[in-house]
């Protein structure tokens, strides 16, 4: 069995031991079994199902638009001077404006319903795209463009063949943060009056004092991170297997 | 007199017989001309060897001819079928060997070319192969044949072997050698070692406060080996022209490191 699942078993027995004994009021926190138990009756009555997928929509959705909207700004600036001059100093300053701040601002604007959430997602994602691509763009080496241009390449082909794949690797750093300040953003978003997902699952257990039911969901959040993590990985192993293999540094 | 800034790679100088044709050629960096008004005629197939100390403009004017450079002054003719191989091998390291061959090759068999070219610097069984798991010697041989399948008329080689270890440089000397026979293109091979130079080149030039102060043609010393006298003649002036003094280097021993590479009969 792999060791670094040792402590957490260790903690969880101790968890469930101290519960067991009364030493850990339910009300506080429950037992991991009553934990389990809770989570068994929200996938068997489908309403876990049900508010995931609105929460993992909002989370799509947001994260599309985002990851499009900082690609497209990314390669306007990172490909023309003059779509730098234009582009980097407004995505600077948004960048320095904490999204959290503007959900006031949303809420005037687009009311309370989808796209204010939708809205922000967008605008917390698009951020660590635009930078890491940007720079990723700006950083190709400039020997290797210079080599593209010897083998008489356009400066389209230049742009498909030398300069994307090299701003690939940082893309893929960029998508991993996107991800997740995404599930930021969701855990934000649904705090505001939402009537579905997994945010209204955790207002609505709050409300009840059903602690049972918010470990389940912040649970779902974390293994909603792994998850997304695993995925961008994959994807990485696919589109950079041209890069070497650091020796001794071995992925987990 | 001023002269116009002519840059032709229209292949006009093949008219003259020429496939390199530099009149007056001058670069400057602000006030420095490193180019000074500089004379250079090559001839089609015809295989030289640049000199010159570090920051005499050897690369300056092999970046001029490759067209990577502007020039300040003067008339400058090359072919458009101009390659260029670089100190390091400049692979993109997301395509493989052959797709960095076939990379801007505008023929319709573009990956057979690239792996006929492939095998011709003995690297066939490579084609699929990432950049990065390539030896040094093995990523400058597939740069030599990203070079060669396009077919130059021009082949610029800067300083290729620089950065490869003794025993490597001696094998990409004879695959120079042999690749230039079969394909028969103008070389330029920009390089520091005079033993590199003698060995490979049918005229060496020597470059100096931006013009060629020196050349020597080589002719018919054959076979080229350290043992022959002319050799031996042939190093030591151009060791001088570069203000190094032989009679003193004769006995050190930076001479002895290197005389395998003259003894293994590179020359014809």
């Amino acid at each position: 069995m792999n060791s670094r699942l040792l402590s957490p078993l260790l903690l969880l027995a101790l968890w469930q031991l101290s519960s067991l004994a009364g030493l850990i009021p339910a009300q506080i926190m429950p037992a991991p079994s009553a934990i389990a138990a809770t989570f068994y009756d929200l996938l068997t009555s489908g309403r876990l199902l049900t508010h995931l997928l609105v929460s993992l929509n909002r989370a799509a959705i947001g994260l599309a638009i985002g990851v499009s909207l900082g690609t497209v700004l990314a390669l306007i600036a990172g490909l023309s001077r003059r779509g730098e001059v234009a582009a980097d100093p407004l995505m600077q300053i948004l960048r320095a404006l904490p999204f959290l701040g503007v959900i006031p601002l949303f809420i005037l604007w687009f009311g309370i319903g989808e796209v204010t959430k939708i809205g922000l997602i967008a605008l917390a994602t698009k951020t660590p795209i635009y930078l890491t691509l940007y720079g990723g763009i700006r950083g190709i080496d400039s020997k290797l463009i210079e080599a593209g241009g010897t083998l008489g390449l356009s400066k389209s082909e230049l742009i498909l063949h030398v300069i994307l794949p090299g701003a690939l690797p940082s893309f893929f750093v960029g998508l991993r943060y996107a991800l997740g300040v995404s599930l930021l953003a969701l855990v934000a978003v649904e705090q505001i009056n939402a009537n579905s997902g997994i945010g209204y699952l955790i207002n609505e257990a709050r409300d009840f004092m059903r602690t049972d039911v918010i470990m389940v969901c912040l649970l779902i959040y974390s293994v909603l991170g792994l998850l997304t993590d695993a995925w961008v990985r994959l994807m990485e192993r696919h589109a950079l297997a041209w890069r070497p293999l650091i020796p001794g540094i071995r992925t987990p | 007199m001023p002269t116009p800034i002519a840059r032709s790679r229209s292949g006009a100088a093949a008219d003259t017989g020429r496939s390199v044709h530099a009149r007056g050629l001058t670069r400057r960096f602000g006030s420095r001309a490193v180019l000074d008004s500089l004379d250079l005629d090559i001839a089609p197939g015809e295989f030289v060897a640049l000199l010159g100390r570090s920051g005499s403009g050897k690369t300056t004017l092999l970046r001029a001819l490759a067209g990577l450079d502007p020039v300040s002054e003067g008339l400058l003719e090359a072919p458009l079928a101009t390659a260029t191989v670089f100190q390091e091998p400049r692979l993109m390291p997301w395509k493989r060997a052959w797709q960095n061959i076939a990379l801007g090759l505008r023929v319709p068999d573009a990956r057979k070319r690239a792996l006929a070219a492939l095998a011709e610097v003995e690297l066939a069984d490579f084609a699929d192969a990432w950049p990065a798991t390539l030896s040094g010697g093995q990523a400058q041989r597939v740069a030599l044949a990203r070079a060669l399948a396009r077919e130059p008329k021009l082949l610029l080689l800067d300083e290729p072997f620089g950065a490869l270890d003794a025993l490597t440089r001696i094998s990409m000397h004879r695959l120079v050698k042999t690749l230039w026979r079969t394909h028969k293109p103008a070389v330029l091979l920009v390089t520091h070692d005079v033993d590199e130079a003698a060995l490979l080149a049918d005229r060496v030039l020597v470059l100096s406060e931006g013009r060629i102060a020196h050349q020597e043609t080589i002719g018919l010393i054959a076979p080229r080996s350290v043992d022959q006298p002319e050799f031996r003649a042939l190093r030591r002036r151009l060791l001088s022209s570069l203000g190094v003094d032989t009679p003193a280097l004769e006995t050190e021993p930076a001479l002895a490191t290197l005389p395998r590479a003259f003894a293994l009969g590179l020359g014809r």
